[in-house]
């Protein structure tokens, strides 16, 4: 009788969890969208130069910014020159963060002493940084200085900049008319960094650094501990960096662990503001699309399409989290919360999953809990989001991906009826086409083939590679396919296991992250200028209609189709045998 | 390019002056009114820093309520997970072995009543809470160890449950730390 109670108590208790954790994580993206719409049609208004309410403080940064690099912003650029200014900023960037990286330990700004990195190192994080991915080969705490730390805040900011530049000039294409000129790059540039980054960051950082995250200079605390033993406390100027880290879908911690340190994510309540950042603004360029376009039902045939994956990807993950580990449950013991390895108490399996799901679909690559030590079909949800990359994406970025996806759902549907593919009143023709198939292609490319080679020089010299995977078997497969995939997402996060500081490693895929970033900008970017400078033709009875639901079922189908046919096979050798092997 | 190169670099200029200099000081200036003031902020008893807020620490004293297993041993200068895989032989070895310390200090306790969170490590190697399954099966342990009613110290648990976010949002725990202090001055 006394069992039955008990047992009856547990339940009881644990269904009080469920309701309130499965509550934080609905509350989260019910107020996630709430914000993003009124912040969509902001962005909006930002981009097209229409009054907005915060143009009183920073008209005037504006002109400072402007006047001291000598920039005119009304200079109208074509695509080609609007990608010219953008690779050549980024190769400024890519010299810098060189110089910086390889220097820190002489260079002002470190208290802690930490070493300047070797070239490898410097390519790989430099690469990382540059290209929004924030891949992490190295440890937040002994891997950089201060300058450094900030200096990576930096092209956090800049890089994710870059994107919405990059994505404002395919928003511009995409009008009603037919002209060479998309706007100003340097423009969009500085309006993405001053005007929807810098008041986001400031708000975020605040919360931060109010809930406890540190944001000094000071160097390490130390303090000994009830037990008598001596603890050393990293510290430093985190607060101002884990704001733009999210904003940006940049994800490179502070910490070694990310958003699953206390001090990097102190409560629920911050990690409520942080998950939210992740998402928000690549919601949010969706509605400013349909604000800049004025079309409205188009916008939201993209946000259906990219939250019904999303969707997809979330109650897979959560719900294998918060069903736990059924090695751990065989071993007798009871698993209230669900699976917690790897997993902070404070925030339980349904806000860790939820997480990882928000992190990966976007390109952020930040995480409150280890990726590496969530169960298979979990994990699986991760590589997913990454491989189609799409599902709201990286901020300006997502939507140029997307953009290549409806590119492909117009053509097919123009040959299904047998007509002339049209989009917005613009002919697709065969040169748009070949951009778009080869853009779509090299994503899975670059992560199958850079598995592939790890996959063959570890079979074939398992002792020379011991140290590469951390978990043996399916698992260790899904270290290296996870860490090619997060490298090609420009996503980084990873199955943190992989020992991924070698030469290796560190060339692979800052290779992989840099041909990853660029190629998928200047592709969308090139057809939308393509598209911009063609006539524009009317809608007629005939023409295809793209803000329907036919059309978002159609867009989805080739999603589905370009990522699960290109890395259904992988996805079976990782998590899916992984999950098979278990029972 | 050549028209490019040299905007380029002086707008780089002026955003690294911006973005690391004045972006910096906006939140450092504000931070230094919070609890803390933006260093950290410790938990004092009987006179000294015991620890931080914030941080879990090691406790594996029997008088104490044990955290959540660590591998990075509690160390906050290079914090970090297992990063072991949920089929991982080793490791799925590990946790029967913490399994079974726990039931050699835990006389009495039944395995179905072990939470996971006790024998699984955090993904920061510093997490601060047990979950409240976690601290009720300490209980008995904890009060023999000091001799206290089991009574007592359970009712000192049900103090220090702290309640999801508005009562809505999240889920329940008990902060280590500031249990393992009041406990020392429970009689």
């Amino acid at each position: 009788m006394l069992c039955i109670d008990k047992a009856r108590k547990i339940l009881n208790q644990s269904q009080v969890i469920m309701t309130t954790e499965i509550a934080g994580i609905i509350f989260m993206y019910v107020l996630t969208v709430a914000l993003a719409i009124p912040l969509g049609r902001y962005i909006g208004r930002v981009y097209e130069g229409d009054k907005t309410w915060l143009d009183k403080i920073l008209h005037p940064l504006d002109k400072i910014f402007f006047k001291l690099s000598g920039i005119n912003p009304a200079k109208e650029m074509n695509w080609k020159q609007h990608l010219m200014a953008l690779l050549t900023i980024n190769l400024v960037w890519f010299i810098l963060s060189m110089l910086i990286l390889m220097n820190m330990s002489w260079l002002p700004l470190n208290p802690d002493g930490n070493p300047s990195m070797p070239a490898d190192l410097a390519f790989n994080t430099t690469v990382s940084f540059v290209s929004n991915t924030n891949l992490q080969h190295y440890s937040g705490e002994t891997g950089v200085s201060y300058l450094g730390q900030l200096t990576l805040m930096l092209f956090q900011f800049i890089s994710a900049a870059t994107g919405m530049a990059a994505c404002v000039a395919v928003f511009m294409a995409m009008k009603e008319r037919t002209t060479e000129n998309l706007g100003n790059f340097y423009n969009f540039f500085v309006k993405s960094c001053t005007r929807i980054l810098l008041p986001l960051a400031i708000v975020v950082a605040l919360i931060l650094a109010f809930n406890g995250t540190p944001m000094n200079f000071e160097g390490k605390a130390q303090y000994i501990s009830m037990q008598g033993d001596t603890v050393h406390v990293s510290r430093g100027p985190a607060a101002a960096m884990i704001a733009i880290k999210q904003l940006g879908t940049n994800g490179g911690g502070y910490y070694g662990p990310n958003s699953a340190h206390p001090l990097e994510n102190p409560n629920y309540l911050t990690n409520i503001v942080e998950n939210i950042s992740i998402i928000l603004i690549p919601i949010a360029m969706v509605f400013a699309l349909g604000y800049i376009i004025k079309r409205r039902r188009f916008a939201w045939m993209v946000f259906g399409v990219m939250t019904l994956g999303f969707f997809l990807l979330l109650f897979n993950a959560v719900y294998n989290e918060m069903h736990g580990n059924p090695m751990i449950g065989q071993m007798g013991i009871s698993q209230p919360l669900g699976s917690m390895e790897g997993k902070e108490v404070r925030f339980g399996p349904a806000a860790s999953a939820y997480w990882e799901v928000t992190t990966t679909v976007t390109s952020n690559g930040s995480v409150n809990a280890m990726h590496d030590s969530f169960t298979p079909l979990a994990g699986m949800s991760a590589l997913l989001g990454m491989m189609v990359n799409s599902f709201y994406g990286g901020v300006g970025v997502g939507y140029l991906n997307f953009y290549i996806f409806i590119i492909i759902a117009v053509f097919i549907s123009g040959l299904m009826v047998g007509r002339t593919p049209e989009f917005l009143g613009k002919k697709i023709e065969a040169k748009e086409m070949k951009i778009a198939a080869l853009i779509a292609l090299l994503h899975p490319l670059l992560i199958l083939a850079g598995t592939a080679l790890a996959s063959y020089l570890f079979a074939h010299n398992p002792s020379a590679y011991a140290d590469w995977l951390n978990n043996p078997g399916n698992h260790g497969f899904s270290e290296m396919l996870y860490e090619f995939t997060s490298s090609s997402a420009n996503n980084g996060s990873g199955f943190e296991g992989l020992g991924d500081n070698t030469p290796f490693w560190n060339i692979a895929c800052g290779t992989v992250m840099l041909l990853a970033r660029f190629l998928p900008i200047i592709g969308p970017v090139a057809i939308a200028g393509i598209l911009a400078k063609k006539k524009y033709i009317p809608e007629s009875a005939g023409t295809l209609k793209t803000d329907t639901n036919t059309f978002g079922v159609m867009v989805f189908a080739v999603i589905f189709i370009v990522a699960a046919l290109s890395f259904f096979p992988a996805l079976t050798l990782g998590p899916i045998a992984e999950f098979f092997g278990m029972k | 390019m050549k028209q490019n190169i040299l905007p380029a670099i002086r707008l780089t200029i002026v955003c690294m002056v911006f973005f690391m200099g004045v972006y910096t000081l906006i939140i450092w200036l504000p931070a230094q009114a919070a609890p803390g003031k933006g260093k950290g902020e410790t938990v004092m008893a009987n006179n000294r820093i015991v620890g931080w807020k914030l941080l879990g620490q090691k406790f594996t004293d029997d008088q104490y309520f044990w955290s959540r297993p660590s591998v990075v041993d509690y160390h906050a200068d290079g914090s970090g997970g297992s990063n072991k895989g949920p089929t991982n032989p080793d490791y799925l070895k590990q946790v029967q072995d913490r399994i079974d310390t726990f039931l050699v200090h835990n006389p009495g306790i039944q395995k179905t009543d072990i939470p996971s969170d006790l024998v699984t490590a955090s993904g920061a190697g510093l997490d601060p809470h047990i979950s409240v399954q976690g601290a009720y099966v300490q209980v008995k342990r904890v009060a023999s160890a000091r001799s206290i009613s089991e009574a007592k110290v359970k009712a000192l648990v049900d103090q220090h449950i702290e309640k999801p976010l508005l009562g809505l949002f999240g889920t329940e725990r008990v902060n280590v730390l500031q249990l393992n202090i009041d406990l020392e001055s429970l009689k």
